[in-house]
Order: C-alpha cells, then structure tokens, then sequence
C-alpha cells in the first residue's frame, strides 16, 4: 500500500512538474532556448500568491488568478526589455542572457521577500483518507484538480484557437509562418504569457505541496528540464508526460535512496534518454 | 496588354555578404503566367525570393499594384495579395491539413469558411484527409496543401518554387494542370521550374537567367522554340 | 598601509584563480561554443580532489593521505577531466540545449553529494585539514608567495591556452564553433575533437579549484554555488571576450574588481543589519551587467581576433 501512497505524490509532484516543463517546451517550441529563468519565474508566481492569500487575506482562488496574470505579464515585459533584442542572435545568446535573467529574479525575490521561508497556512491540514488507507490533503486535491483543468485549457487553446494554431504553426517553421504572413511577434508574445502563466501555476502548486521560498523554482528547475527532455523538448503534451514519469519516479525512489537525492533521480533518468533516444520518448521534434 | 502586376527593375541582392542577382529585370501582369527557367545555380529562386523580402536588396527596386515593395516585410507582402510556397518544407507538418489552410488565411479577419469550401473543391483529395496532419500526405498532396494554403487569401500574384521537385511524372502533370486551373480562376503566376520544358509550354512569358542575371526573354513559345535555349537549358 | 597590500595580495590571488577559471571556460565556449553552466561543478571536484589527496591529519572524511600540493593539482585536472569525459561522451553531440541542461545537472548532483555525503567531503560542515605548507596564509609572505605561485598557473594556462587556440587544433575547434550542424554531420571525428576541447576546459577549471582550495584553506559546499562558481565566471568571460584568452583574464580581473568593489559600497553605504540586502543588491547588479554587456557589447572587451589559416 505504501507504494501507492508513493505513487499518488508522485503524481502530485509529476503535475507540477508537468506544469513547469509544458512551460519550458512552448518557449523551446517557439524560440528554440531552454529557457533558464523558467523556475524563478515558478518562484515568482508562489510569492504572488503568498502576499494576495497569506498576507492580504484575499480568496485562494482570486490570489491565484492574481498570481498567473503578473507572472505572465512580468514575463511579457522581460521579453519586451531583454529577450526581444536577442531575436536575431543564435538562441544560446538567450540561454545565457536567460540564466542571468534567474539570477536577477531571485536577488529580487530576495530583496522583496527576504530570504526565509514562508507557508501559505500555518497548522497542519488534516489528510483525507480513502479507500485501502491512501491518504491525501485537500490542497493536494487542488493541486491535482488545477492542473487537470489547467492542462485541459491549454489543450484547447492549442487546438481550437487561431492563436494556438498558429503558435503551433510557428513551432513547427518559424520561416514557413513568416511566409505565411503570420504575425510572429504576436505569437511569441502569447507563448511568453502562457510560459509566464503556467510557471506561475506551477511555483504556486508547489508551495501549496511544501514551501515558499527563494530557491524553490531554482531546485526544481533540473527535474523540470528532465521532464521536457523526457517528452520530447519543444512538445507539450510529451512534457505532461514527462513530468509525470519524473514526479513518480523521484517519489518511489524514496524507498531505496536518500529523499535528498530524488534531483539526482531525475538527472539519471535525463542521461539514459539522452544516451538511448535523445528526441524524447513522446516523438519530439529533432535535435 | 493587361496592367503591370509586379516589376522587379534593376535588382541587385543577396543572402549574406555576396551578391546573387545583379541588375535583374522582371514583370507579371494581371493574369499572367511567368516562368523563370535556367540552369543550377542562376538564381532563379533567389529572384522569386527577392519578391519577398528574404534577401538583402542593395540596389533596384521591386513594386507590386504600384506600390514600393523592395524593402517590405514577409507579412506585409502577404497582406498586398502576393502568396508564395516555396520549394521545401512548405507545409506546417503536425497540424491538420485543415488547420495548414486556415493558417494560410491568418492575416483574414473576416468569415473564412466559403474559402475553405472552395478550396477543398478545387483539392478533392484534400477534403478526406482534412483531418490528417500533413506531414503524413504524399508530396503531391503536400503540394497541394501548400497551395490551398496560399489559396486562402485569394492573392492577385502566386509565387510558386518548383511546385513539380521530386515528384513522380503523374504528380507533375496533376500540379500543372492545377497551375493551369489556378491561373484561370484570374490569378498571376510567377513560377521557377527545372521541368522547364512543360512549363514553358504553359507560360505566357518566361525568363531565362544565367548567373543571376537576365538572358533571354520572350513568350513561352518563342522561348521553347528558340534553339540557343533549347540547347543551354533544355537539355536538347 | 598593511591592510592595503595585503587587500591588494588577496584581490590578485581571487581574481588570479577566476582567471584561471575563465581560461577554461574560454577553451569549452569561446573555442568551440559548448555551453557548460555547470563551471561549479569542475571547479569543486577539482577543489576536493586536490584537497582528499593533499590533505593531512586524522580527518572525519577521506583525505589524509598528505600529498604534495603539485599532486594534488594534478589529481584537480585529472577527476575533472574524467568527469568532463562521460559529461561530454553523452550530450556533445546534440544540441547546444542539452550540454548546457546536463551540465548544471552535473553540478547540482555534485552539490547534493558534497552537502549529503559526510564520511567523504565533510558535508556541510566543510573540508578540513587541507595543505600544511600554505596554511595561516596571512602570516609573514606566504600570502605574497602564494599570489605569486597563482600568477605562475595562470601564465603557464594562458600560455597553454594560446598554443592551443592558434595551432590546427584551435582551428578545428572554431569551425565546429562556427557551423555546429555541418561538424555534427562529421560525425565521430567531430565528436572527438569536441570532447578534448570539453575535457581541457573542465581540466583546467579543475586546477582552478585546486588553487582555490590551498588559497583558503578550507573548502565547505557553499563556496560552490551557481552564483559565484558558474554565473560570475560567465559574465567575467562575455565581458572580457569570448574567444580571447586575454579577454578571459582581463574580464576576470575586472569583473572581480566589480563584484569585491560593490560589496565595499555596499557594506560602507548600508548600515550593518542590511548586509544581506547588500548581497542581494550586488547579485542584482551583476545580472543587470550582464545583459547590458550582451546588449550592447555582445562581443566583449577584448573581442577574438582569429588568425587567418595560411593561404596556399
């Protein structure tokens, strides 16, 4: 029984992950970087939340919409400042200016928040139980609720709007949706805002599960890449997936190794799908 | 002769750092087919390419309906009512053939779906396999995608890249006769083809070119009949 | 009068071992353009390794085994280098992308087992018991000495570094650079030369640590995180020039003189109980320097100034 019970946090910790690496993927899809700064934006959106529930008081739900439209509108305005000049540059100019970039956001967080570490709820919330003794906790149900309906939004997006066709469109030829006179500068500014969104979604569900705190977004950022490098960088839906084999896997590998080390888990697994078939095993685009 | 479509008038480009084409002339008029024919390497892409803003211009200049064009951007170019499909990779391969024709009307912002209807018509074996991404149809299908495509918009002037490269002798005559079809619908071509035989045979006027710059230039009949060309390009 | 030779003996000898540092991230990007940003990663294995072999004493973790310092750099460049070797074997030949995932993969793992595995590096109680001959470093002229030797090792990894660039190796090197695909589509001889370019940089990186670590005298995990052992090394290499081994220096060099200038301003401007601000405040403006440098001077101080292949 223990091993379900392993295997349902897995699946909690599998759809932040998913959350964070379908976030990854669009912007890889679209830009062609692997995008460094993708966790503390993740921190970011945690913090959003923090001040609008914690600290204001305000509806769980209202702080979370709060928290994906500024994490996605900061992002926008980062692309606007920095990453725009880049657009003509080889992408690993914006890997670089990227990574800088988390630094910059964390030194912020750190400047705003300080650096200790903070709960949206102080007390212990009691664990739901049900069938064969399998328990979890109700912002654990949010979580995993959340990122359903989340995963469903984008879906849709992507398959029955203008827009997420065309940001499909541009992901699979950027030169092609140029000719085809699709506005790309549109396109890339949504995929930002989404990237911006879902990071946020993700930080959040993140410190609902454990904490907030600055570094957050940043340690979880190797699992998050292992997780869209296991879909296949630049698909989403192969991310969803990713994460979810990466979330499952950390969680039972508590049963043989030290918890500390579940990052190294994620790494392994990293390698031997770099190693064994580097496109991902959900069919991704070419290296 | 009908009204001056495009011109492209004394040209001179390139990628990179190199010119291609030098002092290059050209001209489609309303309803017209041109074709541009000559040997590898003579820039007869890189001319249809100039079009479209793809290259460095540094000198001449390119004006379509009576407008500058020479240093537009792609999407403003398609907002004109020119559409181009280039010669490879000229269709969005994981989405639909549906969803590839309704990216080609991206820059539409009213109803598009009597387009599609039309499209779907003139491409009968495009309407069963609308639900298919097109990276999964044959080339000649493919082909027929990336016209539909450009299609959409209903453009006054087709750029078409060697729309017959690589496929088998049947596809080629299907992709003529639907050449021949479009331009009947009232649309200006401008097409390079290495089949420079069958094209020329279609053409109104063709060019030919040589090291980027201009060589012969008559109607597709004078062309097919004059015997330094035959024998240049036309392999005999 | 003191206090400031031996500030200015202490900058030499930092900014001296991030050029050391930056000389082999120039050999890995600016030679051949392979993202590594995991630099902290070779940089601790060399530092621990250097200190296991040079270590003495009856110690709570490995080491002991008191080596002289010059067996301990060579350990530093050789763990390192091995290191660099399955790194490499596995991602140089795909996209820039996912050297560049791995490698700071490589490094947070390192991180983990240096903080995790007590009986080995100390965990984070830190490293003890290194190096007997450079010890209370601030006594007499050993300090001088010290800056001294580390001048040394950076001249000899410049001088070695720019044999390198303008031999037919360095040649190589820089056309991978330059048309990453095409020297993809080489295949296996293309694999090979990038990964000697991979395992100098991470050898060199690893000497680097050595130095470090006989500089300080004591190693822990936090001197290894990605803000001062990866990021600094990075903006000190794109501010100086990459592609430039003296680039590489001179950005250290001033780059250092930065990151120790703003903590000066920092802590003489803001009052003590705000010195975490400080900090903050200083990585802060690192950052922002260094998307200025890319915006506006992507190609460095001292830009490359390839020579040409002989015409014949």
């Amino acid at each position: 029984m223990e091993i379900l019970q392993l295997v349902l946090y897995g699946t909690i910790l599998g759809s932040i992950l998913a959350l964070g690496a379908v976030g990854v993927s669009l912007t890889f899809g679209i830009l062609r970087f692997a995008n460094f700064s993708h966790g503390d934006l993740m921190t970011i959106g945690a913090y959003v939340v923090f001040v609008v529930f914690t600290v204001m008081k305000l509806p769980l739900w209202l702080a979370i919409i709060v928290s994906l439209a500024v994490t996605a509108a900061l992002t926008a305005i980062i692309d606007k400042l920095i990453y725009r000049n880049f657009r003509n540059s080889d992408p690993v100019i914006l890997l670089i200016s990227s990574f800088g970039m988390a630094l910059i956001l964390r030194s912020l967080i750190q400047l705003i928040w300080g650096p200790s570490t903070q709960v949206y709820e102080k007390g212990i919330q009691l664990a739901i139980k049900f069938g064969g003794g399998l328990r979890i906790k109700p912002d654990q149900i949010i979580i995993l609720v959340g990122t359903v309906l989340l995963i469903i939004a984008l879906h849709l997006f992507l398959r029955k709007t203008k827009m997420g066709k065309a940001m499909r469109a541009v992901a699979d030829n950027a030169e092609l949706a140029r000719l085809t006179g699709i506005n790309t500068e549109k396109v890339i500014l949504c995929t930002w805002l989404m990237g911006g969104a879902l990071a946020a979604a993700a930080g959040i569900f993140l410190g609902l599960d454990t904490r907030v705190f600055p570094e957050m977004g940043w340690n979880i950022l190797l699992p998050v890449f292992a997780a869209a490098i296991l879909g296949g960088i630049g698909n989403p839906y192969g991310a969803i997936a990713g994460g979810l084999v990466i979330g499952i896997s950390q969680e039972l590998s508590t049963q043989f190794i030290d918890p500390s080390y579940k990052p190294a888990v994620a790494f392994a697994i990293m390698v031997v799908i770099l190693i064994v078939r580097p496109t991902g095993i959900f069919a991704g685009r070419s290296s | 002769m009908s009204d001056v479509l495009l011109t492209i008038e004394n040209v001179t480009g390139g990628y990179g750092e190199a010119d291609i084409l030098f002092d290059l002339n050209m001209k489609v008029h309303d309803g017209e087919v041109v074709v541009i024919v000559g040997p590898n390497g003579a820039g007869k892409s890189t001319a249809m390419k100039s079009v479209f803003g793809l290259l460095k211009i540094r000198g001449g200049t390119i004006t379509y309906d009576g407008h500058d064009i020479t240093h537009d951007t792609s999407d403003a170019i398609v907002r004109r009512g020119i559409c181009y499909v280039p010669q490879t990779n000229n269709v969005f391969p994981t989405l639909t053939v549906h969803e590839n024709l309704e990216m080609g009307a991206f820059v539409r912002k009213d109803d598009i779906s009597d387009s599609l209807d039309r499209i779907y018509e003139f491409f009968p074996p495009l309407k069963e396999k609308r639900k298919l991404p097109a990276g999964t149809l044959s080339g000649g299908q493919r082909q027929m995608v990336a016209m539909g495509k450009a299609l959409m918009l209903d453009p006054k002037l087709l750029l078409l890249d060697e729309p017959t490269a690589g496929l088998s002798p049947k596809y080629m005559d299907q992709i003529f006769s639907i050449v021949k079809q479009i331009n009947e619908l009232g649309i200006g071509i401008l097409m390079v083809e290495q089949n420079a035989k069958q094209a020329l045979g279609l053409a109104d006027r063709g060019y030919v070119l040589a090291s980027g710059k201009n060589r012969y230039e008559d109607t597709g009949a004078n062309l097919l009949a004059n015997r330094e060309v035959a024998e240049m390009f036309l392999g005999g | 009068m003191e206090g400031l030779i031996n500030f200015g003996i202490l900058f030499l000898t930092m900014a001296g071992i991030y050029g050391i540092l930056s000389l082999g991230l120039n050999v890995q990007w600016g030679f051949t353009g392979m993202l590594n940003v995991g630099i902290a990663a070779f940089f601790a294995v060399g530092a621990y390794s250097s200190a296991i072999v040079t270590s003495v004493g009856d110690l709570p973790h490995w080491g002991g085994i008191g080596a002289p310092m010059i067996i301990g750099f060579a350990a530093a460049m050789i763990v390192s280098g091995i290191m660099a070797f399955f790194v490499g074997l596995i991602t140089l030949n795909l996209r820039s992308d996912y050297l560049a995932i791995a490698s700071i993969g490589i490094a947070e793992i390192i991180r983990l087992v240096l903080k995790n595995e007590e009986w080995m590096t100390g965990g984070v109680n830190g490293f003890t018991g290194i190096s007997g001959k450079f010890n209370n470093i601030f006594d007499g002229g050993h300090a001088l000495l010290y800056m001294i030797m580390v001048m040394v090792v950076l001249g000899i990894a410049y001088f070695l570094c720019e044999r390198a660039y303008k031999s037919p190796w360095g040649r190589v090197q820089r056309a991978i650079r330059e048309n990453e695909i095409a020297a993809r589509a080489m295949g296996k001889n293309s694999l090979s030369f990038r990964l000697q370019s991979f395992v100098l940089g991470s050898a060199i990186m690893g000497l680097g640590g050595a130095v470090y670590t006989h500089f300080t005298g004591f190693i822990s995990p936090e001197a290894f995180d990605p803000l001062l052992a990866t990021f600094l090394i990075w903006v000190m290499l794109i501010a100086g020039g990459s592609g430039n081994n003296k680039g590489a220096i001179l950005g250290a060099f001033i780059i250092w003189g930065v990151w120790s200038g703003t903590e000066f301003i920092t802590s003489s401007i803001l009052p003590a109980d705000m010195a975490t601000q400080g900090a903050y405040l200083r990585v802060l403006f690192i950052g922002i320097l260094l998307q200025a440098i890319l915006l506006t001077r992507p190609q460095g101080l001292l830009p490359e100034n390839a020579p040409q292949p002989d015409k014949d």
